[in-house]
């Protein structure tokens, strides 16, 4: 059926869009491409005319990479305090509580996917950029010892600005109270499955987001250690095209795969299950 | 060193204005022969008190210039006075040398240790072949491949921290600066071989703690360890990196912040007048510092000590549980 679909160029006559109401259109931010707003919805936001990934919330890819209804959150109680008493930083925690949702710059929990238990934590740029202060180092931290005593799988999708800076130097040491988790998966033989999305910069990608067993990328996503504009000043001369994107890292040997978003939960479940030694889902289980 | 000429940072004037009237004092005294020392001895107590009284009230932002001090003694200076039998080890074995990181085998207090550290040059020239202590992928790398080069000699492994970051350039991205510094950083928390780092000057965000994950820190007291640099906190949150002063108090990057903050174990006095007055007193100050960090870490088995570190790493940052 999907590809009988694909055969119409995806435009729409006059008629039918004078039947539906404006709101149910939507537009690439990227192509200008127009479509329904259900197409952009079922396509997990992706453009079906471009591919652009656009963001979307961590609820979202917590729907997107567990079993229907399987998903419960954890770590939900840790809030920020202002260890350094920053200058403004009490506000904005409080507004982005507000806007974005207490579950800080981190969805941390567990479910299953294809049947298959794992703890997944989604970073929402939304908050404060997806920067990584003390609950995000701590939440990541929490989530890999439950995967250590567990041994279940970690999936950990990124997004992210880099460390929060109103938390000062403790916000740099959630680098290294992470690694320390990381490492001790590896050491356990825990599969962990980084996915990068638009953008993981700074201090999250030099820590978890690149110690992954397996590394994977969404289409466009920015990935790198300075972000574009930081670089952009040093060297005093636009980027080149295309530069610090997933498939600029692919090509360059930094990650494993770029994964369009629909194509995401097949492929964490497909390497869950080979990293674990299980059967492929549906064969008999 | 000595032959350099003497710079002094604004707020060390007064000093300046003092140590010239002694030294006009001393030569006048020599081309007359004439006896000046009790002239000269409460120039000198004035002096020491100035000095003690500007460093004791140093802003978080002149404790940054001192911290980036171009005459403040670097790695391989400390290298030279507070270790023996150095013997620089070169290379990644994958890409090139990174000359932003020295390291090598070496002695403290005879005892073979592979020491490590970010490299700042002393002039124009020889900073930008040491990228004024910016390391690329390859300099961290490097770093590794020397601490796993300890690991499988049962050597500690001392690192040197000063630099104002990773470098963020074309070539540094494309070979992937953020791989290099989470690799070390996971490897640093596996390593089998106790790791003592010390801060002695700049601290610059995860360009430094590259270098920086280890069972004891150590930081000089001028020095500054920090996530983003005040100029580019100043930029960022209010557009302006003139705000260098706030943002260098909201950060909380001195020694005794970090201490305070339980980032580092120990803060290394300094002699009077910071470490660039008198290198040699720096020097002998750290070597004694990380002599007790090395001692304190003695007889503990590679399995407990990684256990502790993780331990360490995993008690920060602040947050609450409503
Ligand atoms: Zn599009």
């Amino acid at each position: 059926m999907a590809w009988f679909r694909k055969e119409r160029r995806p435009r729409t006559s006059a008629r039918e869009r004078l039947e539906i109401p404006p709101d149910a259109w939507d537009k690439c931010d990227d192509c200008g491409h127009v479509d329904l707003r259900e197409k952009f919805e079922r396509n997990f936001q992706v453009c079906p005319q471009c591919g652009y990934h656009r963001r979307i919330a961590a609820r979202r890819y917590v729907e997107l990479l567990t079993d229907p209804g399987s998903f419960v959150e954890l770590f939900g109680n840790l809030r920020s305090t202002d260890p350094l008493g920053f200058e403004g930083y009490r506000e904005r925690i409080e507004t982005a509580y507000r806007q974005v949702g207490t579950h800080e710059a981190m969805l941390a929990g567990y479910g299953t996917l294809t049947g298959v238990e794992l703890n997944l934590g989604v970073m929402d740029f939304a908050f404060m950029g997806g920067s990584m202060g003390s609950v995000v180092g701590e939440k990541v931290a929490r989530l890999a010892r439950r995967s250590l005593e567990r041994r279940v799988p970690l999936v950990i999708v990124s997004a992210s600005g880099g460390a929060r800076m109103q938390e000062g130097v403790l916000s740099l040491m959630q680098m290294a109270k992470t690694s320390v988790m990381m490492a001790q998966l590896k050491e356990n033989g825990v599969p962990f499955i980084s996915i990068l999305t638009n953008p993981t910069t700074g201090g999250v990608s030099a820590s978890y987001a690149l110690q992954g067993d397996v590394i994977l990328a969404e289409p466009g996503a920015v990935i790198g250690f300075a972000g574009p504009r930081v670089i952009k000043q040093t060297i005093g001369q636009d980027l080149p095209e295309g530069f610090q994107t997933a498939e600029f890292l692919l090509e360059h040997g930094m990650v494993d795969a770029v994964v369009p978003r629909p194509q995401l939960a097949y492929t964490t479940a497909a390497l869950i299950r080979l990293m674990l030694g299980l059967p492929p889902a549906g064969a008999g289980d | 060193m000595a032959a350099a000429p003497i710079v002094h940072l604004d707020f060390e004037k007064p000093l300046e204005e003092l140590q010239r009237q002694i030294d006009r004092l001393r030569q006048l005294a020599s081309e007359r022969q004439l006896d000046v020392e009790r002239e000269i001895a409460p120039l000198e107590r004035k002096l020491a008190e100035l000095k003690r009284e500007i460093y004791a009230n140093l802003t978080p932002m002149q404790r940054v210039l001192v911290a980036r001090h171009p005459r403040r003694p670097y790695t391989l200076d400390y290298i030279d006075r507070a270790f023996s039998d150095f013997v620089e080890l070169k290379g990644d074995r994958l890409y090139r040398d990174d000359p932003a990181i020295v390291g090598g085998w070496a002695r403290l207090d005879g005892r073979p240790v592979m020491v490590i550290g970010h490299q700042k040059g002393r002039d124009t020239k020889e900073n930008l072949r040491r990228n004024f202590g910016m390391p690329h992928p390859e300099g961290y790398r490097k770093a590794l491949r020397l601490m796993h080069l300890a690991e499988r000699f049962r050597a500690p492994v001392i690192t040197l921290i000063d630099t104002p970051g990773a470098y963020p350039g074309l070539g540094a991205e494309e070979r992937g600066q953020a791989e290099a510094i989470a690799r070390n950083l996971e490897h640093m928390a596996a390593l089998r071989t106790p790791i003592v780092a010390a801060v002695i000057g700049e601290g610059g965000s995860g360009g430094a703690l590259a270098l920086g994950l280890a069972d004891r820190v150590l930081m000089m007291e001028n020095a500054i360890y920090s996530v983003i640099s005040p100029e580019g906190c100043a930029a960022i949150l209010w557009k302006d990196a003139g705000q260098k002063e706030r943002a260098a108090e909201a950060l909380k990057l001195t020694a005794r912040d970090l201490y305070s903050l339980g980032v580092v174990d120990e803060i290394v006095r300094e002699p009077l007048g910071g470490a660039h007055s008198d290198p040699e007193g720096a020097a002998r100050a750290l070597g004694e510092a990380l002599k007790g960090a090395l001692k304190s870490l003695e007889g503990i088995a590679p399995e407990e000590l990684i256990k502790l570190r993780a331990e360490k790493y995993l008690r920060m940052g602040r947050y609450i549980e409503s």
